[in-house]
């Protein structure tokens, strides 16, 4: 095996909040401790990068003493939470940003994916693009030419060759970009959560193309993406940021059991401050202040034997008056985040106080899903939705596994082929309600 | 053993940032037929989105000679050298409308081109290089606009004289390029920290006009004030230029040379100050 890639003692620093004023003033000390000799005192404050924690100082290191070896034609997938630092190993791999500490050798010409279609101009015409986007993505004119067909060919829009790109459905637009994209050939391609757009269809041939590359042609692929499921597919390698540290790095099975473990330890409390709007949102009348999956028997797990029964725990506090209040537990996909299935139940109709705690448990006695992977998506609202909900939690939970079991059915869904939404039974088999916590805790 | 001969073998070391002298003007060539691809996009652009769009390149330089024959020639009665002041005023804003165009652009590059920074890879030179060859288009065009108007007047028995110092032309587009680019970088770079340099370059570089002899000649200016724009190196550039087209004001090939040193000055601290600010740029935005 001959190592391609050499990651030694990777650490990234940045600065959070605005650049202001201060910043001045910043430089002139940090340009003062080079000056007599001493160490950069701004480099001292940062902190390791959890996003549900406040930091105290506005310093973060968004990768903290990174080491890892990649080999010769190894498909290796990199995963982890939202902000955990995936896309800044994957810019300073690209040279698109500087390390603070450490250094990376590379064998061969890399070529990075951070985006379908950079610098595409929407004036030019598909044909101009091409050339344009290629440039861009390092590859020589002559290169470019000799290839044009059989990007053309791959993208299918033909017939628009000639038009601008401002007159390009999204779709058009993005199949004619990763047709270039797909073209390229370096010895390392790195390619960034690119899978997030386009249509389940457009995901899938970007899988199928980036596994061609590396098993027909032997060439290296790094690759970014929150979906487990198409990591599990494409990378024989994988690694785990957590909070800008490596957590594990291994055989991509091994892994994926241990970045179930890892997400395990998320707490969600009343009192996670969550500043990503995408994973929670809400206005803080009410909070969940626990959420966990269990078993018939009432052991707490996220994975489950295809056809075993499924329960949500869930529990939380009102902290304005609420009227009424109602759960909401949906099953996503985790390939297209569309909602396969979903649990919808009243907790109580009439008007709540602050302060006042509660529990429920959802069954799901026949969720008859494929084996894979599913984010779970928990939501508490008014009796009467208003427009805007009161606590949302999306995809911060460890998602559910579906494994294959003995009890094998034909099932509905497909994770790779979301078809639709599915109605599935549920019950509501605990709905209690605490109202006098208040007048406990103060005495 | 084995290790040593494995380490000979890396194509590329990702290292922190450090030190102001390690550039890699290799790889700007290397990156050619992106620079290529920028300035076709440039052109293309233009060309397409308006009819009007090589008609503006027109009208801009001939509505602000109207303006400035009208303010500085016949109100403010400023002497043109005895050259038709049509003539005198179009040649100084045809020049320093390039040098103006090259900065102004280039000063932005930072800003206009943070995306695609943040996206992908390539010697960020490449990108200001790319506009000041796009904005020859425009100068190209206004030069055919003034030796129209000079074939015209020289027709009508008008006294101006063109020379052999016309083949000085493409030396003194280079120098308009390399002061435009030069300054432009290093604005262009500060502004990735500080953001208020921005409204500080439209103003200095109207500023900086009157300081140029656009709208008066050498020769009208009190000696007392001479030096401060002599000290201009775009003095020089205009100064030649309209020595060439017109045969009016004096040939200086000691300021040229000022000039000419300058432009080196300005264009070694850019792109050592450039080289420094690509690398650690997108953390700031
Ligand atoms: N330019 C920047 N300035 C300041 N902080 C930054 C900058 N870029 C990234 N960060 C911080 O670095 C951390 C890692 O970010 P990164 O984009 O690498 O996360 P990620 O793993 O790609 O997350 P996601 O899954 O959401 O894409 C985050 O805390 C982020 O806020
Ligand atoms: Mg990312």
């Amino acid at each position: 095996m001959n190592s391609v890639i050499k990651v030694e003692n990777l650490s990234k620093m940045y600065r959070l909040g605005l650049v202001g004023r201060r910043t001045i003033a910043e430089d002139l000390t940090r340009f003062w401790a080079k000056f007599t000799g001493k160490e950069d005192p701004y480099l001292k404050v940062g902190e390791t990068n959890v996003r549900a924690v406040k930091g105290r100082s506005d310093f973060v290191w968004a990768l903290k003493n990174i080491n890892f070896d990649i080999n010769d034609g190894e498909r290796y997938g990199i995963i982890g939470k939202n902000g955990a630092g995936k896309s800044t190993l994957l810019k300073i791999l690209s040279r698109v940003a500087s390390p603070t500490t450490g250094n990376i050798k590379v064998k061969g010409r890399v070529a990075s994916l951070l985006e379908v279609g950079t610098g595409f101009h929407p004036e030019l015409t598909g044909r101009d693009n091409i050339f344009l986007n290629g440039s861009i993505l390092g590859m020589s004119q002559d290169e470019i030419k000799s290839k044009f067909d059989s990007i053309v060919d791959f993208s299918g829009v033909e017939r628009y060759i000639d038009t601008p790109v401002k007159r390009y459905s999204s779709g058009m637009y993005v199949r004619l970009a990763f047709a270039v994209a797909a073209h390229l050939e370096p010895e390392i391609l790195i390619v960034d959560e690119v899978l997030a757009v386009g249509d389940a269809e457009f995901q899938k041939k970007c899988l199928g193309k980036m596994h061609d590359v590396s098993e027909k042609e032997g060439r290296t692929v790094i690759f970014v993406s929150h979906n487990l499921h198409a990591i599990k597919i494409l990378c024989q390698k994988t690694l785990i940021l957590n909070n800008g540290e490596l957590f594990a790095n291994g055989n991509t099975e091994e892994v994926l059991s241990m970045y179930h473990e890892l997400n395990r330890d998320i707490k969600i409390g009343a009192d996670t401050e969550v500043d990503n709007i995408k994973s929670r949102r809400g206005n803080g009348f009410i909070r969940f202040t626990s959420i966990d999956a269990l078993d018939f028997s009432g052991k707490s797990r996220y994975t489950f034997e295809h056809g075993e029964p499924v329960r949500f725990k869930i529990s939380f506090r009102t902290y304005k008056e609420m009227n009424g209040v109602t759960l909401t537990i949906a099953v996503m996909s985790g390939l297209s985040r569309e909602c396969l299935t979903l649990a919808h139940h009243e907790i109580t109709r009439q008007k709540l106080d602050a302060g006042i705690t509660g529990e429920a448990v959802v069954e799901f006695s026949n969720l008859n899903i494929k084996p894979g992977e599913y984010p779970l998506h928990f939501e508490l609202t008014d009796i009467v939705y208003n427009g805007y909900s009161k606590d949302v939690i999306d995809d911060l939970t460890p998602p559910l596994v579906i494994k294959a079991g003995d009890k094998v059915k034909d099932s509905e869904f497909d994770p790779e082929k979301p078809s639709g939404f599915f109605l599935t039974p549920s019950k509501l088999i605990l709905n209690e309600l605490n109202e006098n916590v208040m007048e406990v805790k103060n005495i | 053993m084995k290790k040593s001969q494995s380490e000979s073998e890396w194509t590329l070391e990702i290292k922190p940032v450090s030190g102001w002298f390690n550039f890699h003007l290799k790889d700007v060539w290397k990156y050619r037929d992106l620079l290529f691809m920028f300035v076709k996009r440039d052109f293309v652009s233009v060309y397409k989105q308006t009819i009007l769009g090589p008609f503006w390149f027109f009208l801009q330089p001939i509505l602000t000679t109207i303006t400035f024959t009208i303010v500085f020639g016949n109100i403010a009665k400023i002497p043109t050298d005895g050259i038709p002041p049509i003539l005198f005023y179009m040649s100084g804003i045809v020049c320093w409308g390039y040098f103006s165009d090259c900065l102004t652009r280039t000063s932005s590059t930072f800003i206009t081109n943070a995306n695609i920074f943040g996206k992908v890879y390539f010697p960020r030179l490449v990108s200001p290089l790319s506009n000041i060859i796009s904005l020859l288009m425009k100068f190209g065009i206004q030069m055919i606009l003034l030796i129209g108007f000079l074939i015209y007047f020289k027709m009508n028995g008008s006294d101006v004289n063109p020379n052999i110092y016309i083949l000085l032309t493409p030396y003194l587009i280079l120098l308009m390029a390399g002061l435009g680019l030069g300054f432009g970088i290093i604005v262009s770079s500060l502004t990735t920290k500080y953001r208020d340099f921005t409204f500080l370059v439209s103003f200095g570089v109207q500023l900086l006009m009157y300081a140029t002899p656009v709208i008066y000649p050498l020769s009208a200016l009190p000696e007392k004030y001479k030096w401060i724009v002599l000290a201009n190196p775009m003095t020089s550039i205009v100064d030649t230029f309209r020595y060439a087209f017109l045969g009016a004001g004096t040939f200086n090939a000691g300021n040229l040379l000022y000039t000419s040193v300058f432009v080196v000055l300005i264009l070694s601290i850019g792109i050592i100050v450039f080289n420094r600010v690509e690398k650690t740029f997108m953390d700031t935005v």
